[in-house]
């Protein structure tokens, strides 16, 4: 009971935080910060409960931003209709993926998204919507519901929340639902999943699906945030990054990839500020993570309270 | 005898990850004899010859190879005090020829067979040499297995089921095999479900229960002893 | 389409494919023995080419004998790298071991870039290289026919040192049971390590190779390595034969791309992979996993 009663105290700090965050940070910090748990959540959908690494997350990423920025741009779709293109865009990308990828396992299952993203990049290097190396500028932030002016900071800011915070509570349901708990058995043992009778191959071309709209969610958010889509968000790299905030934050935990997303980005904007390569620190916080905690901050929390609890 | 044993194993634990399989496993191998290890499936026959390999790698107690402690070296440094081993199932690696295979494990003590001596003993897997392992029978497979180990100048065999899966007139021609190894001096611990086959060429059968030793009997008492061996193995 | 320029096209092809080859025949043994899968493979490519550009500006070494001291200098640093790093990732799932290595890709090509830009450095073949050779049915460059042979060579030499020899079949028995082979009394953790090695000197070798087609750059490999990691996943990872076969025969595909329908050249190689995965999943020289 107690855990539970910490739990929902955890949870109304945080909303708390959240709705004070932007009056002490600058608004599009928080809102990258924000759009990044988000992607890696759905990205840890797969990885910390279906036990899939996929190396190919920013191919929803940038194929939701750009249906939303072309939508919304050169169509003048409203906000929320550019936010369903988008979902529904990474979405059908999810299920050529995941069809193909959900055939092998393992190591090769990351090989395979790998090479399916970066040939989505080539093809949105070539055809001309996306404006190639430009990509689509000057995004307009429309109105959501019709009424709320976007271009304003907080007024971005909090309906960006309130669709943040409807993504997490879906992947919360999700992971909580019996849904999940059957993707936390075949993640666990396949064989035996399998052996239970349940279709292990559409659970996790489910779980792929999801996981690919919610980071579809992400990606459109994003292109309105900073009313640009473009190449960046579909490189081999950003889907590197998305694993590295997963992994920092601790990969299976519901808060973790959170934790995760927001030190990226708060790493990346020092970064950035300091002159340093930003790749290589990157890359050393990745080495760093896959030699020295692999459970990740969250992860490492949970076992420290349980080895004390124990103890 | 008094000489110092070949094989002293003393209070020897091991582990499979969280189980634990050994409990204190104690008995000693003297030179030029032939010890059956018997006892249930799943007593830890075969785990008490993956822990003297270091094939198990978490094991306590002691080892002595030759006087040598084993028990903290890891297994490619434990073959090198003159352990020749032959695995359950042979362990015959299929990407390899018949001949690769035999030429596979380095020497470890001088004056191993040669190639030619070999093939004088097991005349069929020179015939076979450039077949894959794996598409030798299971008999040859066994041969091939044990040859192997002849090579390399161990006088220390520990053997894991030889006669497992084997027609029975293979099985009687791989037992003359070992009891001449033993008259050429070798030193043999056997593990073996098949206790008539053990019986044909063992000095001293150590019985083996939930991981240790219950019992030691030498093959000269095994007639006035055979009931309780017989409830040993619960046949 | 003129034969000329077909010819000209598969040229390029045979010559590409020579280095998806090179590329993927490190990957296959890498990953069998270690069961990692090396991301860092493209990245040590690129430093095997940077490592002859600075013998030459600096010790002023010319080509020839780079195409000896890098696959030893790129060699040794990759034993290093195993020993500092990999090594202790051995018997965890080899995820975490492609992740290490991406780690490793961002800070080998992050440092370059941050000294070198995304511009590439030209890096100039030998003079005896120089020109164009008539093989009597085309004309083809002389450098280009020179990759082809060197990478043939370097292929067979590898297939022939693993398949052949008994180093080769220390490796593999250690690759079908590293375990067993250990208790022969063969030292398995440093064959392990030299497997690296061996495996990143062969990128390396690549990379010189590569120098004076493509400027020498710092993304050099990481868009390579993509495509690698397609010809791997089309091949089957178990098999030597198969990744040195699968690399040449996209190389041609894709110079026959290139003539046929240019928009797709670099994409055809993800397609294919697509339509194998469809047909058999395994691989076309993999075995069923």
């Amino acid at each position: 009971m107690t855990s539970k009663r910490s739990e929902l105290l955890l949870v109304i700090a945080g909303l708390v935080l959240l709705l004070v965050l932007p009056h002490i940070l600058y608004p599009v910090f928080v809102m990258k910060a924000l759009i990044a748990g988000l992607f890696a959540c759905a990205f840890n959908l797969m990885l910390g409960y279906g036990g899939l690494l996929s190396f190919g997350h920013a191919a929803f990423f940038g194929t939701a931003a750009y249906a939303m920025a072309h939508s919304t741009k050169l169509w003048g779709w409203p906000f929320e209709a550019g936010l369903l293109l988008g979902v529904a865009a990474a979405a059908a990308v999810g299920v050529v993926m995941g069809v193909l990828a959900i055939r092998r396992q393992g190591i090769y299952f990351a090989m395979i998204t790998l090479a399916l993203s970066q040939m989505l990049y080539f093809l949105y290097l070539q055809t001309p919507f996306t404006h190639g190396e430009d990509g689509i500028q000057s995004v307009p932030r429309g109105k959501a519901l019709g009424f709320i002016d976007l271009s304003n900071g907080l007024n971005m800011y909090y309906t960006l929340l309130v669709v943040v915070l409807a993504g997490f509570w879906l992947i919360w349901r999700t992971v909580h639902s019996p849904f999940g708990q059957v993707l936390k058995a075949i993640r666990d043992n396949e064989p035996r999943a399998t052996s239970l009778g349940y279709n292990v191959d559409r659970y996790k071309l489910l779980a792929f699906i999801l996981s690919a709209a919610l980071a579809g969610l992400a990606g459109a958010l994003n292109a309105t945030v900073f009313q640009l889509a473009s190449l960046n968000d579909v490189t081999w790299q950003h889907s590197g990054e998305v694993i590295l905030m997963t992994l920092l934050g601790g990969v299976g935990t519901i808060l973790g990839p959170v934790i995760g997303g927001a030190l990226v980005v708060t790493l990346q904007n020092y970064l950035a500020a300091s002159g340093l390569p930003v790749d290589v620190v990157i890359g050393l916080f990745f080495i760093a993570c896959v030699l020295l905690f692999r459970r990740g901050l969250v992860g490492e929390v949970i076992a420290w309270n349980e080895r004390r609890k124990g103890s | 005898m008094s000489t110092e044993p070949v094989l002293q194993i003393r209070d020897l634990e091991a582990w499979y990850g969280e189980s634990h399989v050994l409990h204190g496993m104690e008995f000693d191998v003297r030179a030029g004899e032939v010890v059956a290890l018997i006892g249930r499936n799943g007593a830890g026959k075969t785990t008490t010859l993956r822990a003297i390999t270091g094939i198990v790698k978490k094991r306590a107690g002691s080892v002595k190879i030759d006087g040598t402690e084993a028990i903290k070296l890891r297994s490619d440094k434990i073959a090198k005090l003159g352990l020749g081993y032959v695995p359950e199932e042979r362990g015959i690696f299929a990407t390899l020829s018949v001949r690769e295979n035999l030429l596979l494990p380095p020497a470890v003590k001088p004056n191993g067979m040669t190639e030619a001596q070999i093939y004088e003993l097991f005349p069929r897997l020179q015939e076979r040499a450039r077949s894959q392992g794996t598409k030798l029978s299971g008999g040859e497979q066994q041969m091939l297995a044990i040859a192997r180990v002849l090579r390399t100048g161990a006088r220390l065999l520990l053997l894991d089921e030889p006669s497992e899966g084997l027609a029975p007139v293979i099985v009687q021609h791989i037992g003359r095999i070992i009891c001449s190894l033993r008259d050429q001096g070798f030193t043999i611990v056997l593990v073996e479900q098949n206790f008539r086959f053990a019986a044909t060429c063992a000095d001293r059968f150590v019985v083996v229960e939930h991981g240790k030793v219950v019992d030691q009997v030498a093959s000269a008492d095994m007639d006035a002893k055979s009931g309780e061996l017989a409830a040993y193995l619960g046949v | 389409m003129s034969y000329q320029a077909l010819m000209a096209q598969l040229a390029i092809g045979v010559s590409n494919g020579a280095f998806y080859a090179m590329l993927s025949l490190g990957l296959a043994v890498i990953f069998g023995m270690l069961n990692v899968v090396n991301f860092a493979h493209g990245a040590v490519f690129m430093l095997g080419a940077f490592v002859a550009l600075f013998l030459k500006l600096q010790l002023g070494l010319g080509y020839y004998a780079s195409l000896i001291l890098v696959p030893i200098i790129v060699g040794a640093f990759g034993v290093l790298a195993d020993l500092a790093l990999l090594k202790r990732l051995r018997g965890l799932d080899p995820l975490y071991g492609l992740l290490l290595t991406f780690g490793m890709t961002l800070v080998l090509e992050g440092i370059f870039r941050y000294f070198y830009g995304s511009a590439g450095v030209p890096y100039s073949a030998p003079e005896g290289l120089v020109g164009a050779v008539d093989l009597g049915f085309m004309i083809m460059p002389l450098y280009r026919f020179w990759v082809i042979v060197a990478s043939a060579v370097v292929c067979f030499g590898t297939w022939y040192a693993i398949e052949r020899t008994r180093l080769g079949a220390y490796l593999r028995a250690a690759t079908e049971n590293a375990t067993l082979t250990q208790s022969f009394g063969i030292n398995v953790p440093v064959l392990l390590t030299l497997t690296y090695g061996l495996g990143v000197a062969l990128a390396g070798f690549a990379g010189v190779l590569a120098a004076p087609i493509y400027s020498v750059n710092p993304l050099m490999g990481s868009n390579l390595i993509i495509v690698v990691f397609a010809v791997v996943v089309i091949g089957g990872m178990g098999s030597i034969l198969g990744a040195i076969v699968s690399g040449f025969a996209l190389g041609i595909l894709e110079g026959f791309t290139k003539v046929f329908y240019p928009e797709a050249s670099n994409i055809v190689v993800f397609v294919v992979m697509a339509i194998v995965l469809l047909v058999k999943p395994a691989g076309l020289f993999g075995r069923a996993t």
